[in-house]
């Protein structure tokens, strides 16, 4: 409790000389309530993932996490409110500027890695308390490092120009015909959760596209599955009572969370509310997607031979018929990862191997074992092509070529 | 120099399943823990995963999980007339090394003893008069009854799958009826059987006997423990014993307590790090800590409000002998305790070699088998047998490893063509009936500091004197023709007998079940340790494992080591913390 009590001073006091606001005003914004709502709502937004310095162990919102993209390295900025380097002179105002347009304390713009074009449509009540509870963190002293970006892109005034072509400041529109929860799990996945800055597919220039909504999209060469709901999409076969569990738990009948996702679920969705999980999966649900385009069936002979690889190396684990073990280890007959049109995340699962998630409601660190030293390209093609021909929702061949680049991209990591 | 550290509540000495029980009970009740584990870190996905756990060059042949005898190893004679010589390789037992500890590389046959194993001195005395006076067999101190909540709630954190046979004293028809009461089911089915059970449950059914499933750690269906952590389907691959599980299938540290405790901020542990000695105050009265050395050879001093060796039984003697806590045993007046009572099994077979039908042995578990409890214990009359105790006789099919195991009959050549078309035509159509016999505790076998052998760190090593004794022998020719009978009723078209005949031979592989050296009981004159496994001498000085047993039951030990972990740390967190002393006054 004291050190709750001081942290609310030291954010008093921050803010009184940052501000020039009264230090009374202040104190009552930043009540208990406030404060407890904002971390919520942080959680939700799952800002703690970018903004800490996961891989080097750096402390919690203090920033520097290096995030890649296309175009290159940006480093996420310091959200503690330290004076020199953190968002210690930063007034609410200047906060809300931030992530309702995307430009920075100093006027610059900031590039689209942070997901303003989602949070744009955050209220300001719920920016303001997020404020409040980011005053009351332990400011941290943290230098940022330069950005690694090409010019022009390392020029800030670059990203005015795409903010002209890609950036719509429009808020969030309830939808008066549905009900108070789809609107609130779209609210949830649009505006905090930002889903879609890794499940919609960008365009050259990393703008969502917007046919492409939660569509599935690749980063870092992740794909990050359809989550549409409906009857063709990637989550038609999930309840929404597995989605809340995947989310809330780190574990459903079809999968479980791991690596990106994993850190998504650990850091933010299980911490977030039943009703609030529910409401996610009941507006995911509610997005049907266009029936998928026949895919190409597999030679018999290829069909084959993968799924005697599957049975040697797969089936003890995942069942003979693909079935898995739910819960702990997914079944493959209807599994998003395989039957993605993209088919990255499933040969790098095979390559790389994958641990699951572990939460406080399920302890276990389940993990698939790597099988790049055991397979050839040609081996993990096959049996990705058997699994994806053998799905419930088929999908086409994968060639050698489409591991080998993967296998490369992995060594270079 | 050795360099202080700062203090701890609790230091563990060994981090394998008793570790990982006293540190999950004891961080859960709110104590700073720090386990000391000689060996390496260890984890499915990295150490033993499905792609390679199957590897029995590396894991079998090259010891992947064993203790290296070239870091530590003993010497052993079979009489105090012989020169005890180093094991250089390990042969009759293989010791466990590294976080999860044999726990790792068990089996899973999970029994609970009998309630009068607890009490083999009192009641055998009783029913049959006195032992005779070399026979120092004991009473624990602790009683079935008392462990019976600690044996259910270690059942249920492994998820053992079994068929109970006694519960709340109602019988139930396919278990064990000779079993203690117990006060809950197991919490999962037991697991499928194989032809060659079949076989065997109807012949011994023949016989009058009472078959049961062996209570499996080997996962039936997919379980959720107590701690919430998931275990998965057994795939009846047969790579158990000696192997890690890669599929999550089998209890172990690593299954069932590791992934809860590593989160726990309280909670720290040092892999790679051997503890040299358990350190004492100047008037010998209390533990300080203990003096371990890392790999780049700096000896750390951790001071500790209390120290619980938790390491392998052998590994627990030969600590407190080098700590020089306790009075070491001796053999020629009985007096001292420490060493006293190390007890082995004496193991026996006999192989059923079928014709025409298939066994298919590599459809296999550690613990998938069925077995008979009619002649182990206190089950059966002994009136003028001349031995106390028994075994279990089981037909398990375990395994078909193959650099392991190819049966052949007894008039095969042990090389050459013939004996690989033997191979060939036995490899899918054996299999075995196993008599798991009780050792009981005899005077003249114990566990000393070897005079002249010393380990890496100048340490004497220990030394095993240990023999077969009149009662292990008599206990072995009564019960080694029980299991042929049943083989011979299996419907194959010959039956090898193994039996065991003659001194103990350390070489060939038996069992790594190594009993006492630490024992408990009622009178400090008597055993190492209280019924709570608290030192006579050093009250903050706590020990566990199978070191406590008086002697040896006819079971696989690990149910037991459980339940007297658990009823041991409760006592800790129940009686001692709040009153730091003597759990019991002499």
């Amino acid at each position: 409790m004291s050190r709750l009590r001081n942290a609310l001073l030291a954010g008093t006091f921050a803010g009184a000389l940052g501000l020039g606001i009264a230090p009374a005003a202040l104190a009552q914004e930043l009540s208990f309530s406030q404060v407890e709502r904002g971390r919520y709502l942080a959680t939700a937004s799952d800002c703690v993932a970018c903004h800490t310095d996961i891989e080097e162990g750096g402390k919690r919102y203090a920033g520097g996490r290096g995030l890649e993209t296309p175009f290159g390295t940006i480093y996420s900025s310091n959200l503690t409110p330290d004076e020199a380097t953190g968002l210690g002179r930063w007034s609410r105002d200047e906060f809300y500027r931030a992530l309702n347009e995307g430009i920075s304390r100093d006027g610059s713009h900031l590039y689209p890695a942070m997901p303003y074009p989602h949070f744009t449509k955050m209220s300001r009540e719920d920016a303001d308390a997020i404020f409040a509870y980011l005053r009351t963190l332990e400011p941290v002293t943290a230098e940022i490092p330069e950005n690694a970006l090409p010019f022009p892109l390392s020029i800030r005034m670059s990203v005015a120009g795409w903010k002209l072509l890609f950036f719509d400041k429009e808020g969030f529109a309830v939808d008066p015909d549905q009900s108070e929860e789809w609107n609130r799990g779209r609210y949830l996945v649009d505006a905090l959760a930002h889903c879609g800055a890794c499940h919609t597919g960008k365009n050259l220039l990393g703008a969502d596209k917007e046919d492409e909504y939660l569509r599935g999209g690749t980063l870092d060469n992740w794909y990050a599955p359809n989550i549409r709901g409906g009857v063709n999409g990637g989550l038609a076969d999930w309840e929404a009572e597995d989605i809340v569990r995947f989310l809330g738990e780190g574990r459903s009948r079809h999968t479980a969370p791991m690596q990106r996702m994993g850190e998504v679920v650990g850091l933010s969705t299980q911490h977030l509310r039943d009703e609030d999980l529910m409401a996610i999966a009941v507006y995911l649900k509610s997005l049907d997607d266009a029936p998928r385009e026949e895919a190409e069936t597999p030679s018999q002979a290829r069909f084959e031979t993968g799924e005697a690889i599957y049975f040697d190396n797969c089936a003890a684990c995942h069942s003979a018929d693909r079935s898995g073990v739910p819960y702990i280890f997914a079944p493959l007959d209807s599994s998003n990862k395989v039957t993605a049109e993209d088919p990255s995340t499933a040969i790098r699962i095979i390559l790389g191997g994958a641990r699951a998630q572990q939460t406080e409601a399920v302890p276990s660190q389940i993990a698939m074992p790597p099988f790049a030293w055991k397979l050839t390209d040609q081996q993990v093609a096959d049996v990705v092509t058997y699994l994806r021909a053998a799905s419930d929702r088929k999908a086409g061949p994968v060639s050698a070529g489409e591991v080998e680049d993967m296998r490369a991209h992995l060594q270079e990591k | 120099m050795t360099k202080h550290l700062p203090r701890v509540d609790v230091v563990l000495v060994g981090f394998g399943w008793t570790g990982a029980i006293f540190a999950e009970k004891l961080t859960a009740a709110g104590l700073d823990v720090l386990a000391l584990e000689r060996g390496p870190w260890r984890d499915t996905p990295s150490d033993f995963a499905t792609t390679f756990a199957q590897d029995e060059l590396r894991y079998y042949w090259r010891h992947g999980m064993f203790q290296e005898a070239s870091q530590d190893t003993l010497t052993f004679r079979n009489n105090s007339a012989q020169t005890a010589l180093p094991m250089r390789r390990w042969g009759s037992f293989l010791p466990g090394n590294g976080v999860g500890g044999a726990g790792v590389h068990w089996n899973g046959q999970t029994y609970r003893f009998l309630p009068s194993d607890f009490v083999a001195r009192s009641h055998n005395e009783e029913r049959y008069g006195p032992l005779p006076a070399d026979m120092t067999v004991q009473d624990y101190g602790v009683t079935y009854e008392e462990l019976e909540p600690h044996f259910d709630y270690f059942e249920k954190i492994c998820g053992i799958c079994g068929q109970a046979g006694n519960v709340n004293g109602e019988t139930i028809e396919g278990g064990n009826p000779f079993e203690g009461m117990r006060s809950d089911q197991y919490p999962n089915p037991p697991m499928r059987m194989t032809f060659s059970q079949d076989r065997f449950a109807a012949s011994a059914r023949a016989l009058g006997l009472n078959p049961f499933p062996v209570p499996s750690a080997n996962m039936s269906r997919a379980y959720v423990n107590p701690l919430g952590l998931q275990m998965a389907p057994c795939t009846y691959c047969g790579f158990c014993e000696k192997h890690g599980c890669g599929n999550y299938s089998k209890a172990s540290p690593q299954t069932t307590i590791i992934p809860v405790l590593m989160r726990r901020p309280n909670f720290g542990l040092r892999t790679n790090s051997e503890v040299l000695s358990v350190e004492k105050t100047p008037d010998g009265k209390h533990a300080t800590g203990v003096t371990y050395v890392d790999t780049s050879g700096e000896v750390w001093f951790q001071p500790a409000d209390i120290v619980i060796l938790c390491a392998y039984p052998l590994q627990n003697t030969r600590l407190l002998l080098l700590s020089e806590i306790g009075a070491p045993y001796d053999p020629r007046t009985g007096e001292g305790v420490v060493g006293k009572n190390y007890c082995y099994q004496v193991m026996s077979s006999a192989t059923v070699f079928f014709e025409d039908e298939y066994t298919n042995g590599f459809v296999g578990a550690g613990a998938l088998g069925m077995v008979v409890d009619d002649y182990n214990g206190d089950n059966f009359d002994h009136s003028g047998l001349g031995f106390i105790g028994g075994g279990y006789i089981a037909c398990g099919t375990t395994n078909a490893r193959p650099i392991e195991s190819h049966p052949v009959p007894e008039d095969v050549p042990r090389w050459g063509s013939a004996w690989k078309k033997a191979v060939r035509e036995n490899f899918l159509k054996t299999t075995s009936v196993g008599v798991h016999g009780a050792s009981m505790a005899h005077r003249s076998n114990y566990l000393d500091l070897d005079p002249t052998y010393k380990d890496v760190w100048g340490r004497p090593l220990l030394r095993m004197t240990y023999d077969f004794t009149l009662n292990d022998r008599r206990l072995t020719e009564h019960l080694t023709p029980v299991a042929e009978e049943i083989a011979r009723g299996m419907g194959g078209a010959h039956v090898k007998v193994n039996a065991r005949r003659g001194s103990y031979d350390s070489k060939p592989y038996q069992t790594t079940h190594n009993t006492g050296g630490t024992i408990m009981g009622t009178d400090p004159a008597s055993s190492v340790v209280n019924r709570y496994g608290q030192s006579w001498d050093l009250p903050n000085l706590f020990v566990t494992g199978a070191g406590l047993f008086p002697q040896n039951a006819g079971y696989n030990p690990t149910g037991t080591v459980g339940a007297l972990a658990y009823w041991s740390v409760d006592a800790i967190i129940n009686q001692y913390l709040p009153d730091p002393g003597p759990l019991v006054r002499p």
